[in-house]
């Protein structure tokens, strides 16, 4: 074992020898080799020691079935972090993991460097593990039940966090600012720092609406909720955050990764057997899906083509401002859109999903259309007063895409349980304004 | 930078969390038992161990968008042209003795679950009893065992209990020379074991599986006390070490057959209920005596019966209320609804009025399959002389 891991350490060193090279600079890594059951763990959890929820379980429990019938296998998991953490599965052979250990270093560079990633709390592997410890203590004081339905309410909207605070105007206008009065006791907390409690905030229609930040608003004006609701609000928030700038990079942060291991791994010196052993695996991630679409082919291939035709300079460029939105927009080509045999395809007749569009612009429009808002309906808040009496209006942006209605009620319901107050979803059906409305009890629409 | 290898032995964070997921699982599983007892995939399942069942409100709700009316964006083998058809969207399918149409909401708002059959069958015991159970003469089973459950003072010396013997020569000891130590044995020192002869005895229970095949009988009816059955045997068979079912299916007359022809074959005609019961009563006189077996009799008839036959129909029910642990019987109504159906007719209401023993009797209407569920805690709900 020791012999393995100094070999493995060997290899490290040379890879990030080769990728420095390269122009690679990523954070400091720590590898870790774990048995699948931890794989598929922190793989379920999307960060290790996260707090308890059967979502996570029921994830897990998929994952895990689908290794064990030998469906899918997860090589290794990273996370963003300084320093940053890469995971081994221990039943990798040396070569795997070289490949692995290159694709990590590729991960770690972007996670360094892309700008989506720049306000990213670096150490939340240490502040999940915090989560979790409040979120247990909270399942003792409360009882696990009360803690996991409140969980499940919080979790159902969780992707509604703004992630683009530094576009905000300032939300908070003009104040009175306290003269200080200079006194001994000034080394002391001055309690009048304290924003006012929530719910003494009389109006909340003022300059902060509309406001993307459902989590946020909720766990700051919500009238119902106890202090520990809105700390788990808060905490379930600042989790989202951190996983937003991943959720907005599949593409291109595959197709970094992908590119580089590719490149790293041509450099080291492989036997015959390995080169094989290599090539076999590299086309086994960078493999197209007839029918679906795989971002770590897309994200590829459209990487080479940059560098193909801009150079090398301008993929580093890319690597650093890009989100999968811009990259696409900017340089899905279509050329490439014919070589990737791209469409658009939609449901005809309610029976026969039909490719109904073939040309460049469209399928290009159409891909960027979907990853907006990292793929969910962008739903914001309109009024937290509606009706003067504290309803929570909320509005769905209608971009094209239209809700599906029984998740919508459902998620609703939840948003009613948050909030304690009715709530309405304004949100458009077959073309047509719509509002639905929950009161807590019965569902209506108009 | 490095490599690590530590210990996750013990670690379990994701079986726990996998654990509370199985706990939300059972839990909907409970609330929807009424769906889930006559489900096809269940009924059907031919011995298969784990079984898909829809359960409602599993689902991980959130906003989004609904893919049946959206765009999307997919890439092709290099030859896909406009026009071509990529996939079709799984159609509402009608199956054999299809409950609602398949167009009724309730049947969107699915979520498959992958269960063990026995879970569900512990979900669905858990609020249903035996009625009128009752210790039968013990009918002995062929083994004996012998167990040794005893010391005493006299024996035989193959039974000695050396062990025991030492220990009691060692406190005679102590008590007569204020030293603990083993000294020369006397007749007092001695311990021998003794044993038992136990006895098992047998529970036994029959269900004497009665159904009307008549013209009036449908798939619908047929399908509602194929489950009644399914589960109502599965169930005796955690309570009684030994279930045997007869199977009478009757028109005009009545005749035992095997457990495939009784649940598959279609016939035509009249019903004469009290021919069924005379034949159950024969079964149970010369084959399965009262006193040795639990008799559980069970019929189901759309109860258009003969008019001509109600007042034998009834005397028989009474007989075999008043012979067997319960006599149960269930009214299965049309599909559609109660519509048609001549109320004068209807066998439920005869007996409900004129039946002597109503202790034992237990009479349950079924219009729905989900009234199933339902009808078994009625038959097997907690009553007078229930034990256990």
């Amino acid at each position: 074992m020791d012999r393995e891991v100094a070999e493995l350490e060997r290899a490290i060193e040379r890879i990030w020898e080769v990728g420095r090279a390269f122009g690679l600079d990523p954070f400091p890594t720590n590898f870790e080799i774990v048995p699948s059951t931890v794989m598929y763990e922190i793989g379920s959890y999307a960060l290790p020691g996260r707090y308890s929820h059967w979502t996570f379980g029921k994830a897990y429990h998929r994952m895990k079935t689908m290794y064990d019938f030998g469906l899918s296998r997860i090589y290794e998991v990273v996370i963003n972090a300084n320093p940053s953490y890469g995971f081994l599965l221990e039943t990798n052979s040396p070569l795997q993991n070289r490949l692995v250990i290159a694709h990590v270093m590729g991960h770690v560079d972007f996670f360094k460097h892309n700008a989506w990633f720049a306000a990213t709390n670096r150490r939340m592997v240490d502040d999940a593990a915090t989560h979790a410890r409040r979120i247990a203590e909270y399942e003792f004081q409360h009882g696990r039940k009360v803690v996991e339905r409140f969980l499940d309410a919080v979790l159902s909207i969780e992707e509604h966090v703004d992630p683009d605070t530094f576009l905000k105007r300032p939300a908070n206008g003009p104040q009175a600012v306290r003269a200080p009065v200079p006194g001994r006791y000034d080394d002391l907390f001055d309690p009048c720092e304290l924003p006012p409690p929530p719910a003494a905030a009389a109006r909340i229609d003022g300059p902060e609406l509309p406001e993307k930040d459902l989590l946020g608003f909720l766990a700051a004006h919500s009238p119902v909720l106890e202090p520990w609701q809105r700390d788990v609000v808060a905490m379930i928030r600042e989790e989202m955050l951190y996983f937003v700038p991943q959720m907005r990079t599949k593409t291109i942060n595959e197709g970094w990764a992908s590119f580089w291991h590719s490149r790293i791994m041509r450099e080291l010196d492989l036997s015959d057997d390995e080169h094989l052993e290599f090539a076999e695996l590299h086309a086994g991630v960078v493999s197209p899906h007839t029918g679906q679409l795989n971002p770590y082919f897309v994200g590829y291939r459209i990487l080479e083509d940059i560098e193909r035709r801009y150079g090398r300079d301008r993929l580093f460029e890319v690597r650093e401002v890009e989100s999968d939105v811009s990259l696409l927009r900017n340089y899905l080509t279509e050329d490439l859109c014919e070589e990737l045999d791209l469409f658009v395809y939609e449901l005809v007749d309610d029976e026969a999903w039909t490719i109904t569009d073939k040309r460049w612009e469209r399928v290009r429009d159409q891909l960027v259309a979907n990853m907006s808002n990292f793929g969910f309906p962008y739903i914001e808040v309109a009024d937290g007063d509606h009706r003067g009496n504290r309803e929570l209006f909320l509005k769905h942006r209608y971009e094209g895409s239209e809700l599906d209605l029984r998740y919508a009620r459902k998620t609703l319901e939840n948003c009613q349980t948050l909030w304690g107050r009715p709530v309405w979803l304004e949100t458009v059906v077959d073309g047509v304004p719509r509002t639905l409305h929950y009161d807590g009890s019965d569902h209506s629409e108009s | 930078m490095g490599v690590q290898r530590n210990d996750w032995s013990l670690q379990r964070k994701g079986q726990i969390d996998q654990d509370r997921h199985a706990e939300r699982v059972r839990d909907a599983i409970r609330q929807n038992l009424g769906s889930i007892v006559s489900n096809e995939s269940i009924i059907l399942a031919d011995g298969q161990k784990r079984v898909k069942v829809p359960i409602r409100s599993l689902d991980e709700y959130k906003f989004r968008f609904d893919h049946r009316k959206r765009k999307h964006v997919a890439q092709g083998d290099g030859k896909t042209s406009v026009g071509d058809v990529v996939g079709h969207e799984p159609q509402p399918s009608q199956g054999a003795g299809r409950g609602r149409r398949a167009g009724d909401q309730p049947g969107v708002d699915y979520f498959e679950a992958d269960v063990e059959l026995d879970e569900i069958a512990r979900l669905v015991f858990e609020d249903l009893h035996l009625p009128n159970l009752q210790e039968k003469a013990k009918r002995e089973v062929p083994s004996r065992a012998t167990r040794f459950t005893e010391i005493r003072r006299t024996g035989i010396m193959s039974n000695l209990d050396k062990r025991r013997s030492l220990v009691e020569n060692i406190r005679r000891q102590a008590r007569e020379t204020g030293r603990a130590h083993l000294g020369p044995f006397r007749p007092e020192d001695l311990r021998y074991r003794t044993w038992e002869e136990q006895q098992s005895y047998e529970s036994n229970a029959v269900v004497i599986a009665m159904m009307d095949v008549s013209g009036s009988m449908g798939e619908f009816k047929k399908y509602v006390a194929r489950s009644f059955y399914f589960w109502m045997v599965r169930f005796l068979r955690t309570r009684y070490d030994n279930v045997e079912i007869v199977f009478i299916s009757h028109h005009t007359e009545a005749r035992e057959v095997t457990e495939e022809q009784f649940f598959t074959q279609g016939e035509s005609g009249g019903t004469v209920v009290s021919s069924a019961y005379r034949l159950a009563l024969d079964v149970i006189a010369s084959r399965f005596p009262p006193r040795d077996w639990n008799v559980y009799p069970f019929h189901f008839s759309d109860g258009d019966n003969y008019y001509s036959d109600n007042d034998e129909a009834v005397r028989l029910a009474d007989e075999l209320a008043s012979t067997c642990n319960l006599f149960g019987y269930g009214e299965i109504g049309d599909e559609e609804g109660p519509g048609y159906r001549r109320q004068s007719g209807a066998l439920l209401s005869i007996f409900s009025d004129r039946l002597r023993n109503t202790e034992r009797f237990a009479g349950v209407r079924i219009d729905d399959r989900a009234d199933v569920y339902p009808a078994l805690k009625h038959f097997f709900r907690k009553r007078g002389e229930e034990i256990g």
